[in-house]
């Protein structure tokens, strides 16, 4: 395999492999209640208490259509750039499985609701497009448990029925890397939208991965298996990775790759095959004789657009031309919407004499390490973007040190203190009165003679030493820059 | 137009409905005679003809996004074949 | 006053309004009835003591403001009723009771009437003379050993044998035109979406419609302008204007252009057919209706248009029943081993037939040769339906190719058992409403019917011609209660 991680090639003898993944999003549609049922999508609740007589397909039940999720696919395909189609179609997909309680899935077959589109990505060395295949609207499943009961599997159909939108990229990804910065993207302008909370751990976004190999420069595409069902980022790139080496595998040993489903088993780091070849679907698409073609005017996608919020894009673009922050800046934090909400609110609150490189170096650095040590999301930081800014005033206005600012923001985080009431009290204000500093430090050279004659003879290393002494004497808190002045003055 | 054993065998597990072999051989027969019926309608051409899939004269309705449907956790299992208060039961299903 | 029983819906509902005959006394009239007439097996799951009851309820808070007050009526067991037994004539259902009610029956309750029971149908609503229930065929009461027609057989026997004094079945290709013809009786096939499918155990969804079987025409309106409402439960309801068609009927029809398409003078068409139909047009014109020649080219292709999309439909929404949530389940050793055994043991054979007929036209590689193209003729004989209808008001041709046969007559011979609705399967593929009345008897004295299709959601119109031909008709069921006990 290559070092540099903008390429991921797969080198067998003679032979170098490419990739090629494409990749099918299921993403939950964010509703109060089901696609096709007034039932609550509500998640964590007990077993099949969510369940109306449609979901659970009794006798004579029919499906009526939220309105709702329709207006949340046309969105998603609007912020996806993609075709919004006005005529779609309802299709069932035929197989037997007991969380599947009508027999059939509802879901968009040859007539999707959305139609081309792409999402661009950031990757190191510059931006990629991926190509949007469609996006369409269809039913959950339920769930089948089957480590509960020795003998039997135990159905829940809390799920059956929530809405989904499906949404399939183009055969455009090369790399793993490609593939998290995609579902990232993806999840990012879902959340900006509001479309879909994007929550891997609950279920709500999950991917099938299409892989197939080929030699690098061909243009063929080789025989794709699809690994179904991978709901994490992590997991989705281990198995590109024990899956493209399977494939290239057997290319070398002159075998044949059968075009099937796969599995991906976390525990063991490998794919396997999930169905045998008997035992192939074939799903007897139909269009829904219970439901009619969904028909949309063009004053009701309108509708929609006017509410679209600005996208993560869009916002990026902004941030570096309003706030002067680097690109790299920029996509950080843009991609997440509560992230790019918090650093405005900061910037906000900051008032007029704003220092937004500070800012962002505070958030990026300190406050992510801080979420990412309590595995928290930014919604959920125990500091507030009001409290950010004023920390991040009191340093710009030299009220304190950034060393100091470290104590402080660790003591902000016990209840969302506010850093000038911490200041106050504990007497951390800087000193940066320079005669008081001079006084200070006319008494540390007086105390190491001979090291300041050293310094003066001219090892420079010292310099470190007495600056030191005087954050040491002054409990941290002088000036630095002050300091430094002084210093250099007197030595 | 012939249906043979082998198709009967298929739709049988495609429909999840088992099929011994004296079922098999009477439904090809029946099958087969049906279809026979079913061909004329090759007669026709219908190569410009647009599909028509519902004669409901009306546009699809669209609900409101509410909850209106409440927890029916009994009702809906009261009448599953194998008792139990929380789940439905089928036998175990080997992944 | 004469017998209870053989009152049409009208008389008895005035009665009933006069305080001459009270709910209880009537609906105990009918249930004696039932009891002596089980040898017709018209009834899967009689209801008589909650009748009895509501009856009861009925007299002490009665409300003659509803238009079925207190009337007792069964109905056809593929109406999801709360809390009664509910099972399409399957046995894959025999042991379901539905916690819901249909709209269709709730709209019946609403206006006061009492259930006495559920009625027998063929399996799923798949049969043409009663015979593919689980629950045993349906003897007619015209006679001993005769098929009352299907699927709504159970229905149409009732209605004609005085046990119900006006009855709702549901029809997917003829169901209830069919045994209303085969029993001397009327049927209504409404308009596609006039009537709610929410709670009808379904058969082919496209095709589907509930609609009233009466003992007259009247009746029938009357039953109609109840049973036909809006319902945004199911979405394809149709929200239009509905009329109350009772108070509006006339039998005046003085001009209406009554179209008589060619094609339905099929090959080997019984000679006792073509009688009545060629009488029907005479009855048409004395009413004041003006006759017009009209061509339906394609009626041809409608029977096996219609044995491709309703099996195909039926393959999907029958999948549900699997063993899993409801119904009848048989042990498996495995998921799959449930699944086919209980599918296997707990539908009958011409729902297995339908089943894999649907699956086969679906399945990769035949969709487009089957499927889409039953599709693409249907929109053929729906576009023949929309040119005739520009030149007239309403089309009148014979219900059935044929009278009742005997049971057990066609039970080999799916085709031919096919064949049977051959006159009334154009309709449900058009959507179209559709009236079948009787008309006249063959040699044995069996009834025959004659059919009246409208345009879409014009039943007034159909209910009109239908109601000034009865009278010419004037046609008389003669029933000997040979099952009577």
């Amino acid at each position: 395999m290559t070092k540099d991680n903008s390429e991921y090639l797969i080198l067998r003898g003679d032979n170098t492999y490419e990739v090629v993944i494409g990749l099918e999003v299921h993403a939950q549609v964010t509703s109060n209640s089901k696609l096709f049922s007034s039932s609550s999508t509500t998640f964590g609740a007990e077993p099949n208490t969510q369940v109306s007589l449609v979901d659970a397909a009794f006798p004579g039940m029919l499906p009526v259509i939220n309105e709702y999720c329709v207006k949340q696919a046309i969105k998603t395909g609007i912020g996806l750039k993609a075709q919004i189609n006005k005529r779609s179609v309802f299709d069932r997909k035929n197989y037997f499985y007991p969380d599947l309680p009508q027999g059939y899935q509802i879901s968009q077959f040859k007539y999707p609701i959305v139609g081309e589109g792409t999402v661009i990505l950031d990757m190191p060395n510059g931006q990629k497009e991926v190509g949007i295949e469609r996006l369409h609207l269809e039913q959950d499943a339920g769930k089948s448990i089957h480590d509960m009961d020795p003998q039997n599997t135990l159905v829940d159909l809390n799920r059956s029925g929530v809405a989904l939108m499906e949404i399939v990229s183009k055969p455009d990804l090369r790399t793993p890397d490609e593939v998290s910065a995609y579902v990232k993207k993806l999840r990012s302008i879902m959340r900006y939208l509001g479309t879909c909370d994007g929550n891997m751990q609950e279920g709500s976004l999950r991917a099938d991965v299409n892989i197939s190999v080929r030699i690098k420069g061909s243009d063929k595409l080789g025989t794709r298996c699809e690994i179904k069902n991978v709901n994490s980022i992590k997991f989705m790139q281990m198995a590109i990775n024990y899956e493209a080496n399977r494939q290239v595998d057997l290319i070398e040993e002159g075998k044949t790759i059968d075009q099937e489903t796969r599995l991906f088993d976390t525990k063991k780091n490998e794919t396997r095959s999930m169905r045998s070849k008997e035992d192939a679907h074939d799903y007897r698409y139909f269009p829904d004789p219970d439901l009619l073609p969904l028909e949309v005017t063009d004053e009701f996608i309108e509708k929609i657009k006017a509410d679209i919020p600005e996208l993560p894009d869009a916002k990026k673009k902004r941030f570096i031309d309003q706030f002067k922050v680097s690109a790299y800046e920029a996509t950080i934090l843009v991609s997440d919407i509560d992230t790019a909400e918090y650093f405005e609110e900061v910037v906000a609150k900051m008032g007029k004499n704003q220092d937004i490189k500070l800012a962002v170096n505070w958030i990026t650095g300190e406050l992510f390490a801080v979420l990412n040590n309590k595995n928290l999301e930014i919604s959920e930081s125990p500091i507030s973007a009001k409290n950010l800014a004023k920390l991040v005033n009191l340093i710009k206005n030299g009220t304190i040190s950034g060393k100091i600012a470290k104590t402080i923001f660790e003591l902000m985080m016990d209840g969302d203190k506010d850093p000038q009431i911490i200041v106050d009290e504990k007497g951390l204000k800087q000193e940066s009165n320079p005669k008081a500093l001079e006084a200070l430090i006319d008494k540390i050279i007086n105390d190491n003679r001979e090291k300041a004659i050293e310094y003066k003879q001219g090892k420079e290393k010292l310099f470190g030493f007495f600056v030191g002494q005087a954050m040491k004497v002054s409990g941290g808190k002088a000036n630095p820059q002050l300091i430094n002045d002084i210093l250099k003055k007197k030595l | 137009m012939t249906i043979d054993l082998k198709t009967i065998k298929h739709i049988s597990k495609l429909s999840r409905i088992s099929v011994d072999d004296a079922k098999a051989d009477k439904l090809v027969g029946d099958l087969n005679s049906i279809f026979d019926f079913i061909e004329k309608l090759n007669e026709l051409n219908t190569d410009n003809i647009e599909p028509l899939t519902s004669v409901a004269e009306t546009t699809l309705k669209l609900r409101t996004d509410e909850v209106k449907s409440k927890n029916i956790r009994d009702q809906i299992l009261k009448n599953s074949p194998e008792e139990n208060e929380d789940f439905f039961v089928v036998p175990r299903v080997v992944e | 006053m004469s017998d209870i029983t053989s009152l049409t819906l009208t008389e008895l509902v005035k009665n009933i309004k006069d305080k001459k005959i009270s709910s209880e006394e009537t609906t105990k009239a009918f249930i004696e009835r039932g009891e002596k007439s089980r040898d017709l097996n018209v009834y899967i799951t009689e209801d008589f003591s909650n009748a009895l009851a509501k009856a009861r309820s009925f007299d002490e808070k009665p409300n003659f403001d509803l238009k079925l007050p207190g009337v007792p009526m069964a109905v056809k067991d593929l109406f999801c009723t709360d809390g009664v037994k509910t099972t399409a004539g399957s046995k894959i259902l025999n042991n379901f009771i539905p916690p819901y009610e249909s709209t269709v029956t709730q709209n019946i309750w609403n206006e006061g009437a009492v259930l006495l029971g559920k009625l027998n149908c063929d399996e799923f609503a798949m049969g043409s003379s009663n015979e593919t229930s689980f629950f045993g065929n349906v003897q007619s009461p015209i006679a001993k050993g005769l098929v009352p027609g299907g699927s709504s057989g159970g229905s149409a026997s009732a209605l004609a044998a005085n046990l119900t004094p006006i009855t709702i079945g549901t029809d997917t290709g003829g169901s209830i035109r069919q045994p209303a013809s085969f029993t001397g009786t009327v049927g209504l096939k409404p308009t596609y979406g006039s009537c709610s499918r929410y709670g009808i155990v379904a058969f082919a969804s496209s095709l589907d419609q509930a609609g009233p079987m009466s003992k007259d025409v009247k009746d029938c309106a009357l039953l109609q302008e109840i049973i036909s409402t809006y319902d945004d439960k199911d979405s394809t309801s149709v929200d239009f204007k509905r009329n109350e068609y009772s108070k509006e009927l006339t039998n005046n029809i003085k001009g209406k252009k009554i179209g008589i398409p060619k094609e339905y003078r099929v090959d080997g068409m019984p000679k006792e057919i073509e009688d009545l139909w060629t009488k029907g047009i005479e009855y048409a014109k004395d009413c004041g209706a003006v006759i017009v020649q009209i061509s339906l080219p394609h009626t041809n292709y409608a029977l096996p248009t219609y044995y491709i999309v309703a099996p195909a439909e039926a393959s999907s929404n029958l999948a549900r029943y699997d063993g899993v949530k409801y119904g009848f389940r048989s042990k498996g050793e495995n998921l799959i081993d449930m699944y086919e055994k209980t599918r296997s043991e707990g539908f009958g054979a011409e729902v297995q037939r339908r089943i894999m007929i649907g699956t086969y036209v679906l399945s990769s590689g035949y969709y487009d040769a089957y499927y889409l193209k039953a599709q693409k003729v249907r929109k053929l004989i729906k576009n023949d339906f929309d040119e005739a209808y520009k030149k007239v008001d309403a089309i009148l041709t014979p219900s059935t190719p044929s009278a009742a046969f005997k049971i057990g007559e066609k039970t080999n011979d799916p085709v031919s058992m096919y064949l049977n609705d051959i006159f009334t399967v154009p309709v449900n593929l058009a959507g179209l409403p559709a009236i079948s009345i009787p008309a006249g008897v063959d040699a044995k004295g069996y009834p025959l019917g004659l059919q009246i299709i409208g345009k879409a959601f014009d039943e007034q119109n159909i209910l009109n011609i239908a109601y000034a031909m009865e009278e010419k008709i004037s046609f008389k069921n003669k029933i000997t209660e040979w099952w009577i006990k």
